[in-house]
């Protein structure tokens, strides 16, 4: 499949002024994400993360380095201004904080503000929204106000509007941070969706271990570099690497690796509380049997 | 003594307008003084209307908001004691430093109680003990440091004024796990150490599970339950009835018993479930 986004040694540092020296927040960053893919973006605040999403939406340029979006390399000696906003409109983003990007007063109109600036005839854009709204299970409230809607609803709607502008790629910057569970599980279900049926290719970034378990592949930032790249189970099966770095690993990983310390062999790559609690039952009822069997006190 | 009671609060935003509901639907609660107790609710569910209550930032329309005894209304040109009485550390309160130094942001809240000199000194040097700030840090520009060290300058802030009562609304909301870590165990620290009560408003289970003594939970307006930490985590259908949700260990948990493997439903943290399954064997 062809890379959506391919990245060649980027690098990237904030300017200094008189009092601070620069700060290197990307060295030498390589990847490819294949279009279509769902990669979560891991790694403790500093780490790049947030770095490494400006420059692929563009809001940045990298210092040195190539990138390539959606087969333009924006990073080219010939690359035009109009090339590097053309290569924008198949990237788009979704915040942190649900009331930073909601710009209208009514649902469907904050839909449409993308498109409208795109120049799309009202026609394809009222189609364009309607659709956007039902991907994201939020058509009944296209007429309502947004200021009354939950955190987790200005995010479908926000969501609603880069599938709108027909987004080939959407980079979510901690978007459930300030959500409630409900609101979370929303959002998590709705990014899913977007991948699944729709195609879109998602970058998630996140500091939540159970929400990066779901993805394909996670790439964990470190110190400006890649630290780890992998499945999550390649990924959440070094919890020590993990915990190196200031990170996590989910509670599921976390027990397995405190029984497997103690002889148990539980997998450290189970998500979910069903299969995880499958696999202890399984490895207590082996060890259970084997030591009465070894001629303890058995029944 | 409670730290903290409130006797049937009601209030409703604009309560003059037509279709307002109670944000707060004649609410009861008791915290005992010295311990940290969370507090979990939806969206709307009423907490930060609850939270705005107890340091006199919204009034009730009826009810009576009591601190270590005390009706905070009993006298309203007083109520400026209850502020630095109740200490409120908001959302993102990295935003709102403002001075040339972390010391002097911290030091803000006090000078304004009318201290200085030494025990000024004093207090900023304690609160940023607490809060895990080096002497180094205390010198710098809040704009030059990180967002979890920033929000643990917010926070000795509101430590330095050495308030009876404790309030933070989502402290650890954004941060990596390592910053959570940082600040939770800052305020826990400082919680025992002082014997100050402190209030957690948190969307993370996992964060209230594993620092929490009791746990008041929120809904539509109401309590729905106030018990320690284990009893409110056992009780998962009635939290996600109400869009609320337990931590990820509690849920294997329960489903290790449905597998045969029953080590309790009152499990919240990872190393409690590992000793209790190790313990079966």
């Amino acid at each position: 499949m062809n890379p959506i986004i391919k990245a060649e040694n980027l690098s990237f540092s904030y300017p200094g002024d008189e009092e601070s020296k620069p700060v290197k927040a990307l060295r030498g960053v390589s990847f490819e994400i294949p279009e279509g893919s769902f990669t979560a973006i891991l790694g403790h605040n500093g780490s790049g993360k947030s770095t490494l999403a400006k420059l692929l939406c563009m809001v940045n340029l990298p210092d040195s380095g190539r990138l390539w979006v959606a087969g333009r390399e924006i990073t080219a000696p010939d690359a035009t201004e109009r090339d590097i906003l053309e290569a924008r409109r198949d990237v788009g983003m979704v915040f942190q904080n649900p009331d930073n990007q909601i710009v209208a007063t009514i649902v469907e109109e904050d839909v449409a503000f993308g498109c409208e600036n795109l120049g799309i005839p009202p026609a394809e854009i009222r189609e364009r929204v309607d659709a956007a709204l039902a991907a994201v299970g939020m058509s009944e409230y296209a007429r309502k106000q947004t200021y009354n809607l939950s955190g987790g609803q200005k995010q479908r709607v926000a969501i609603a509007g880069t599938i709108a502008m027909n987004r080939r790629c959407v980079i979510f910057d901690e978007s459930t941070a300030m959500l409630d569970p409900m609101g979370r599980r929303e959002v998590m279900d709705i990014i899913a969706k977007l991948n699944r049926e729709q195609g879109v290719t998602v970058l998630l970034i996140t500091h939540h271990m159970n929400e990066a378990a779901a993805a394909d592949r996670i790439i964990v930032m470190n110190q400006g570099q890649i630290y780890l790249d992998g499945s999550p189970r390649e990924v959440f099966g070094k919890p020590a690497a993990m915990w190196a770095a200031g990170l996590d690993v989910p509670q599921t990983t976390e027990l397995a690796y405190k029984l497997r310390q103690k002889g148990l062999d539980v997998p450290l790559y189970l998500f979910d509380a069903e299969s995880c609690a499958e696999a202890v039952a399984e490895a207590v009822r082996r060890r259970s049997g084997k030591s009465a069997g070894g001629g303890k006190t058995g029944s | 003594m409670n730290a903290i009671e409130l006797k049937n609060v009601t209030f409703t935003y604009g309560k003059h307008m037509p279709g307002a509901v109670p944000a707060l639907d004649d609410v009861s609660i008791q915290v005992k003084s010295g311990g940290i107790t969370g507090l979990i609710g939806h969206t709307g569910s009423g907490k930060s209307t609850l939270v705005q209550m107890l340091n006199g930032l919204l009034k009730p329309d009826s009810g009576t908001v009591l601190l270590d005894g005390i009706d905070i209304w009993a006298e309203p040109k007083k109520i400026r004691e209850v502020r630095f009485k109740a200490g409120l550390v908001m959302q993102y309160p990295e935003y709102q430093l403002f001075a040339e130094t972390a010391a002097e942001d911290i030091a803000f809240g006090p000078r304004n109680m009318g201290l200085e000199g030494e025990e000024l000194d004093r207090r900023v040097r304690e609160a940023a003990r607490f809060a895990g700030l080096s002497e180094e840090i205390l010198g710098k520009s809040p704009f030059d440091l990180s967002g979890g060290q920033k929000r643990r300058v917010a926070l000795a802030g509101v430590i330095a004024m050495s308030p009876k009562i404790l309030i933070l609304d989502e402290p650890a909301a954004g941060l990596d796990p390592e910053g959570r870590r940082d600040i939770l165990g800052g305020v826990k620290r400082f919680s025992r150490e002082s014997g100050t009560t402190v209030l957690i408003v948190s969307h993370s289970m996992e964060d209230m599970a594993m620092y929490c003594d009791d746990v008041i939970v929120m809904a539509h307006a109401k309590i729905l339950m106030h018990r320690p930490t284990a009893e409110v985590f056992s009780r998962a259908e009635e939290l996600a009835a109400v869009g609320l949700d337990v931590p990820l260990i509690t849920r294997v948990a329960a489903a290790l018993r449905k597998n045969g493997v029953d080590i309790g439903l009152d499990v919240y943290t990872v190393d409690y479930a590992a000793d209790k399954i190790l313990g079966m064997l």
